[in-house]
């Protein structure tokens, strides 16, 4: 039975064009999380992680395809096989490493805490109790939050935008957050109410040790292909240069 | 022109919708696009299911009906999103498995194709109980004739069945694909960019909210009253030759 | 028709088929991954009863506004008629997802901008998600019944209303105790149906942070990386509240008396 949909789709959908068979698709973030990735006008995506696969991928002579998915459930898009690389600003955290594996850091930055610039608030639990405070979905800092934060209402947005967004409208008293992706939001237009308040108490077990890029389990061959790529970039110093077009500041701390 | 525009206080939202970046109206339109691909896929999709299901439902065994009735319930009873979560890695799963079978490799599903399926079968689900319907209102007179002039099953469902329900289904169908435009939408959470997710990207990108939304929300309207505009001309079509029917809601 | 339920379900191959399920029941306890359930139980609980509250709260608001967008179509002047056949167009034409984030994030951009918003009695409710929510689910219900309302309202025999006056009975009377039952009893039917299609609709207010138990399930995927458990048993519960709903409905349509004729 299951096989006769299966066929039957499988035709139904024999005339849509199918993916490239060989190119590793690396999956991203749909949502835009400037700086690190976001689509422009044209439609076509840009940004510092962006960069940082095309220069991975380059570096270890793999042809890759930058596949947009949805972040809430990029972990069973890559262990279901719609895409077999995940580059989206993923921490490398213990409870992820069960389901899938990471490849080497390719950045690290702390968790910040930011909130309207006339608000008290300290990056702490206490100062956080009683307040509304926005994490997006299955991150790290959501995980960080219902752990150290939990007298302070938290609320669950799908993108990171929307929680700036709702942090802009008042709704929000503070957001959690990466420290790069807030020192743009709080520089730009949009985000000018605003501040960092400070980092957060580190708790590598749940922020983890930096961001890599996610595979299946098992798949050692593209770890290594993408350790190698990521060990070749860092070397040869195209890592700061893209890092230079973007930031003031080093993101790849030892 | 110009001057109402500005009078309007529109000459930025006209700016933000141009075609041309950095407008992001190309963008809306390609997901627009992408929508209108993915519903006409998955209604011809759930057509197809609905015809068999119809007949099953019918003309099947004890076991084909009671299982039938099983997935028309189900699908009609769970949230479309979660249906959507379900099937989309669900149906991953299964090609890759009969592509395993049939000795080919790892299949990969394109983003509209995940869509249509996803879609088809939530669709399929409507499209049986309609064409149920529409099939039971053909008098059995007519089929009863055809059978008694030798025609065999398959072309008593093509020349005789089909045609003659086809007035009575139409307005259940055109329903049918107004839902199908519409559920595109919920596609937007599973990461697919049609409308609604190039629409969110616009609005997050510019911080232009309203305009974005006004202009999707105005995109999907014409397309459903352009919709009616079709399928009212479809059932005079399907109609033809048919007596008036009366008492019409 | 006439054979009792035990009897129907007794059927053999129906049995097999029940078997066969209960089979799969079995596999999906044994084989798939459950002792997530006890640490996330106390919040899918709350998780459920806001669904519920949610579903119920914008069904009878929705119904309340569906009664004049009706009456306003099927006999209302042009200025009422008009507008009413508008919003049910909107509505009904435009996905309520967007409809949605229209009202959450569309009104909230205009917040910043409106700096005495921050001062007022209702901004504690406007920074939360539930009055968008309701708001949303609301309006999409009245869209939708104030359709059907209006065939309803229209399907009233003449003669009854005529009948009704000839007896010297003031409009609002007429109204109260003659056209409103049997346009009510008209859709009765119908309602069931629309209640189930309106609880599908449910889990898009996840989207703007209300934690109902959509919400609830997508926080156990994030946590556990677990995919399909948390989502059958979605599926599961939301079929459980279906069957709630319809067999209510079906209990109200029938104590109430049928039309003669």
């Amino acid at each position: 039975m299951n096989r006769t949909i299966a066929l039957a789709v499988a035709a139904v959908i024999a005339a849509t064009p199918l993916a490239a068979q060989d190119a590793v698709r690396i999956g991203i973030a749909a949502e835009p999380y400037p700086p690190f990735a976001s689509r422009d006008a044209s439609g076509t995506w840009a940004g510092w992680e962006v960069d940082v696969i095309e220069a991975v991928c380059a570096a270890a002579e793999l042809t890759c395809e930058v596949t947009p998915t949805a972040w809430d459930g990029i972990i069973p898009s890559l262990t279901g096989g719609q895409i077999d690389a995940i580059m989206a600003s993923m921490s490398i955290t213990e409870e992820r490493m069960q389901t899938i594996d990471f490849t080497d850091a390719y950045y690290r930055t702390p968790a910040v805490i930011v909130a309207d610039a006339s608000m008290d608030i300290e990056p702490t639990p206490d100062s956080l109790a009683g307040k509304i405070l926005g994490v997006q979905a299955s991150t790290t800092h959501q995980s960080y939050a219902n752990e150290y934060f939990a007298d302070a209402e938290i609320r669950v947005y799908q993108t990171q935008d929307a929680a700036n967004q709702d942090l802009v409208a008042g709704r929000l008293d503070a957001i959690q957050a990466d420290s790069i992706a807030m020192s743009d939001f709080v520089g730009s237009d949009a985000g000018a109410c605003c501040e960092i308040k400070g980092a957060v108490a580190d708790d590598p077990a749940i922020l983890g040790r930096g961001v890599g890029a996610g595979v299946r389990k098992g798949d050692d061959a593209l770890r290594e292909a993408l350790n190698a790529g990521i060990a070749r970039i860092l070397e040869d110093g195209t890592h700061a240069e893209i890092t230079e077009r973007y930031f003031d500041t080093s993101i790849y701390a030892e | 022109m110009t001057e109402l525009l500005d009078a309007l206080g529109l000459t930025q939202s006209v700016a933000l919708l141009s075609l041309q970046p950095p407008g992001w109206g190309a963008n809306l339109l390609r997901g627009l696009a992408n929508s209108l691909r993915i519903a006409a896929g998955a209604f011809a999709f759930g057509l197809a299911i609905g015809l068999a299901g119809a007949c099953g439902k019918l003309y099947g065994g004890v076991i084909l009906r009671d299982l039938l009735a099983v997935y028309t319930t189900v699908i009609r009873a769970v949230p479309e999103l979660v249906l959507i979560l379900i099937l989309y890695y669900v149906g991953t799963d299964l090609l890759n498995q009969a592509a395993a079978a049939l000795g080919y490799g790892r299949v990969e599903l394109s983003g509209v194709a995940a869509g249509i399926w996803v879609l088809g079968i939530v669709q399929g689900a409507y499209a049986t109980e309609v064409l149920r319907g529409a099939i039971q209102a053909v008098p059995p007179g007519q089929l009863e004739a055809a059978r008694a002039f030798g025609m065999p099953p398959l072309t008593v469902l093509r020349r005789v069945t089909v045609p003659a329900m086809l007035g009575h289904a139409m307005p259940g169908l055109a329903n049918l694909w107004l839902i199908a435009t519409k559920d595109t939408a919920l596609l937007a959470i599973v990461g697919f960019s049609e409308l609604t997710l190039e629409t969110q990207q616009a609005a997050a990108s510019t911080r232009a909210y309203f305009t974005f939304f006004l202009a999707a929300g105005a995109l999907y309207l014409l397309v459903t009253l352009l919709s009616g505009v079709v399928f009212a001309r479809m059932e005079r079509w399907a109609r033809r030759g048919q007596p008036p029917v009366g008492g019409s809601a | 028709m006439s054979i009792p339920l035990w009897r129907a379900l007794l059927m053999p191959h129906r049995l097999a088929i029940a078997a066969v399920f209960a089979g799969l029941a079995f596999w999906c306890a044994v084989s798939l991954r459950w002792d997530w359930i006890p640490d996330y139980a106390p919040l899918a609980v709350e998780g459920l009863w806001r669904t519920l509250w949610l579903l119920g709260a914008s069904v009878v608001l929705g119904f309340l506004l569906a009664v004049p967008i009706g009456l306003a179509q099927a006999v209302g002047p042009w200025f009422l008629a008009w507008p009413a056949r508008i919003f049910c167009t909107v509505i009904r034409g435009t996905p309520l997802l967007l409809q949605i984030w229209f009202l959450y994030y569309g009104l909230g951009s205009l917040f910043p901008t409106i700096p005495w918003i921050r001062g007022s009695e209702l901004w504690p409710y406007l920074r939360q998600a539930w009055p968008y929510a309701l708001l949303a689910l609301t309006l999409s219900f009245a869209g939708y019944e104030g359709e059907v309302m209006r065939g309803a309202f229209r399907n009233v025999a003449r003669g009854q209303l005529e009948a009704a006056r000839a007896f010297g009975m003031p409009r609002l009377t007429i109204f109260r105790r003659v056209w409103l039952p049997q346009a009510v009893r008209n859709v009765l039917p119908t309602l069931g149906g629309e209640t189930v299609l309106q609880l599908k609709a449910t889990p898009l207010v996840a989207t703007i942070t209300m934690v109902e138990i959509y919400a609830v399930s997508s926080r156990v995927r994030s946590d556990t990386f677990i995919v399909y458990e948390p989502l059958l048993l979605l599926a599961l519960i939301y079929l459980g509240i279906a069957g709630v709903i319809v067999a209510i409905f079906g209990r109200i349509e029938r104590q109430v008396p049928a039309r003669g004729g």
